[in-house]
């Protein structure tokens, strides 16, 4: 099952605030975009995630100060493999953007935004928990679903829904 | 499970480290907390959770679309309508699905309902936790009411898999109607009940009022969401904000609060009571005509007479059991209010009969990361206030 295919519509879609502070800011960094039943949908470089999250969330127009989930998907055996999705909410504008950063599986690790918001917490250590993603800078990298001493990563796709036999 | 080294050692020359769950009355379930203290006033606290972790997300991505509802239910086991509602609509969302009017209606009605009896649990606990033992009795009563017509549209109690991809499972039965209104125009008596018992009490306003805050900033920081953000003063509802499910027809107010303490909790959650039935209500008075399931062959099952007589509707129904339905390749982040807080689906389809990834984002996962900020500097026995106020379900954090 191969990665399904971002739409580099980046030109269309500039009149959306969050695409439109991206662009403006980190041009380099921002690898595509997506509008798709009324979500829009921003890949960022994995090297700069956290600094796209800091602007979003800093953005005087349209802040957006809420982190609704993150959370990753594994399009095992695609490379890269892994897809870190942050979903942002602003509060006051009641607006929603998802980011997306594509990391390796062979070294697969991001940066943390536990930085921009605490509440990244939780979320950043299931998905290491569940994934096998690290997250550089992190606080507190522990499994929080799984027992310490587990072995593997549930949710990866080449690990069995019944257990390894 | 072993303790984990780190997790025994006090930072502090002067501190004690204290285990509190999982096994205890007040985490209403198997939360874990790891309380530092100082005497009795708490340093640091660290919620320990995993104690009911599942693989609820795996095991979906084994399943056809379908085959996922029941699944859901037993995620938040105390709405478990919303969570069918929030799967559903995502699923439909993915699909580009038309649900006719009448099941729409049906489905706010119903997860009003859920709302109400969700909330008259975390009323009756929470209260039970600070010292009130008879308001507990009370809401149980009319819980009891809402379960038996979950019990009339589904033939269950608690896990009711009513709502399916497409619209509802039945039509609601004979009766059912009259029932529901009976219940609605008795119940604003009932909450003057609970009320009466607790909102002029003022051993409950002491054990209340100015505990556990949460600023603004915090609340938002911490992902702090649904009522625990609404008392931080924060003014958002999905409801009103990002209507679904033609919550848009409504009028509601959304109750806001900017105490920042359980007391506010307490008043936003009681405040929401009024207004789900005044929603019920409204429901109840504008329900339309019609159809409860789209009209989408190769997604819905058919009824019974049909299949009985009609041979693409055995056809239809056949391969939606053997080999379920396709949906397009996509991803949907579908959020709705439940009544902890946003819940939200995020499905990713590859264009298959099973989803590739179903992540739930529950409420109460968030709601506790918020905990430590709220307890730290508080007592112990505050800390029992504060687990209540934020209504925390642990089929919702762990999955």
């Amino acid at each position: 099952m191969a990665l399904t295919p971002p739409i580099l519509d980046i030109e269309h879609l500039k009149s959306h605030p969050a695409l439109a502070r991206l662009t403006e800011s980190i041009p380099a960094d921002v690898q595509a975009a997506k509008f798709d039943r009324d979500e829009l949908t921003i890949w960022v470089a994995k090297g700069s995630i956290r600094e796209a999250c800091a602007i979003l969330r800093d953005d005087r127009d349209c802040p957006f100060n809420y982190l609704a989930d993150l959370t990753c998907v594994d399009w095992y055996p695609s490379e890269p493999r892994f897809e870190v999705v942050y979903h942002l909410l602003s509060i006051p504008k009641k607006e929603r953007v998802r980011l997306k950063a594509r990391v390796d599986g062979s070294s697969a690790s991001v940066e943390s935004v536990t930085s921009v918001w605490p509440s990244a917490n939780f979320y950043e250590r299931e998905v290491f928990d569940l994934f096998g993603v690290r997250f550089t800078g992190h606080p507190n990298l522990k499994r929080i679903m799984m027992p310490d001493d587990w072995e593997g990563h549930p949710l990866r796709k080449d690990y069995p829904v019944e257990g390894y036999r | 499970m072993t303790t984990p080294a780190s997790l025994a050692e006090p930072v502090q020359d002067n501190t004690l480290v204290l285990n509190m769950g999982p096994q205890h009355p007040s985490t209403h379930g198997v939360l874990r907390l790891v309380l530092e203290i100082d005497g009795e006033t708490v340093v640091r606290l660290r919620p320990e959770i995993g104690y009911l972790h599942t693989g609820i997300e795996k095991t979906c991505e084994a399943k056809f679309y379908q085959q996922v509802v029941p699944l859901t239910d037993r995620i938040d086991y105390l709405c478990p309508l919303t969570n069918n509602l929030t799967y559903c609509l995502a699923v439909e969302k993915l699909l580009g699905l038309e649900i006719p009017p009448k099941a729409q209606w049906m489905r706010v009605l119903m997860n009003e309902l859920t709302r109400i009896n969700s909330h008259l649990v975390w009323l009756g606990t929470h209260a039970m936790d600070i010292g009130a033992m008879t308001v507990f009795l009370y809401c149980f009563r009319e819980r009891e009411d809402i379960l038996r017509f979950f019990e009339m549209v589904s033939g269950q109690r608690m896990m009711t898999s009513y709502f399916r991809i497409g619209g509802l499972a039945l039509e609601p039965p004979i009766g059912f109607f009259e029932k529901v209104k009976k219940f609605a125009d008795r119940f604003p008596g009932n909450v003057d009940e609970y009320e009466g018992l607790l909102t002029g009490n003022p051993i409950f306003q002491m054990r209340t009022k100015g505990v556990a805050k949460l600023s603004a900033e915090d609340a938002i920081a911490l992902g702090a969401c649904g009522p625990t953000l609404r008392a931080s003063g924060v003014d958002i509802d999905l409801r009103r904000d990002a209507p679904y499910t033609g919550y848009e027809n409504f009028k509601f107010k959304v109750p806001v609060s900017d105490g920042c303490d359980v007391w506010s909790r307490y008043v936003c959650r009681v405040q929401e009571l009024r207004e789900s039935i005044g929603i019920v209500q409204q429901a109840l008075a504008g329900m339309p005509e019609g159809p409860v399931k789209a009209d989408a062959p190769k997604v819905v099952l058919p009824d019974r007479e049909k299949m009985k007589t009609q041979m693409e509707a055995l056809i239809y129904h056949f391969k939606i059991i053997t080999e379920g339905f396709s949906v397009p390749a996509g991803e949907v982040y579908q959020a709705v209010e439940s009544p902890r807080g946003e819940m939200g689906y995020y499905i990713v389809s590859d264009g298959t009969a099973k989803p590739y990834r179903v992540h739930m984002r529950g409420p109460s996962f968030a709601n506790l990361q918020a905990l430590s900020k709220m307890c730290e500097g508080y007592l112990i026995a505050d800390v029992v206030a504060a687990i209540g106020s934020i209504d925390v379900v642990l089929g919702d954090i762990d999955r």
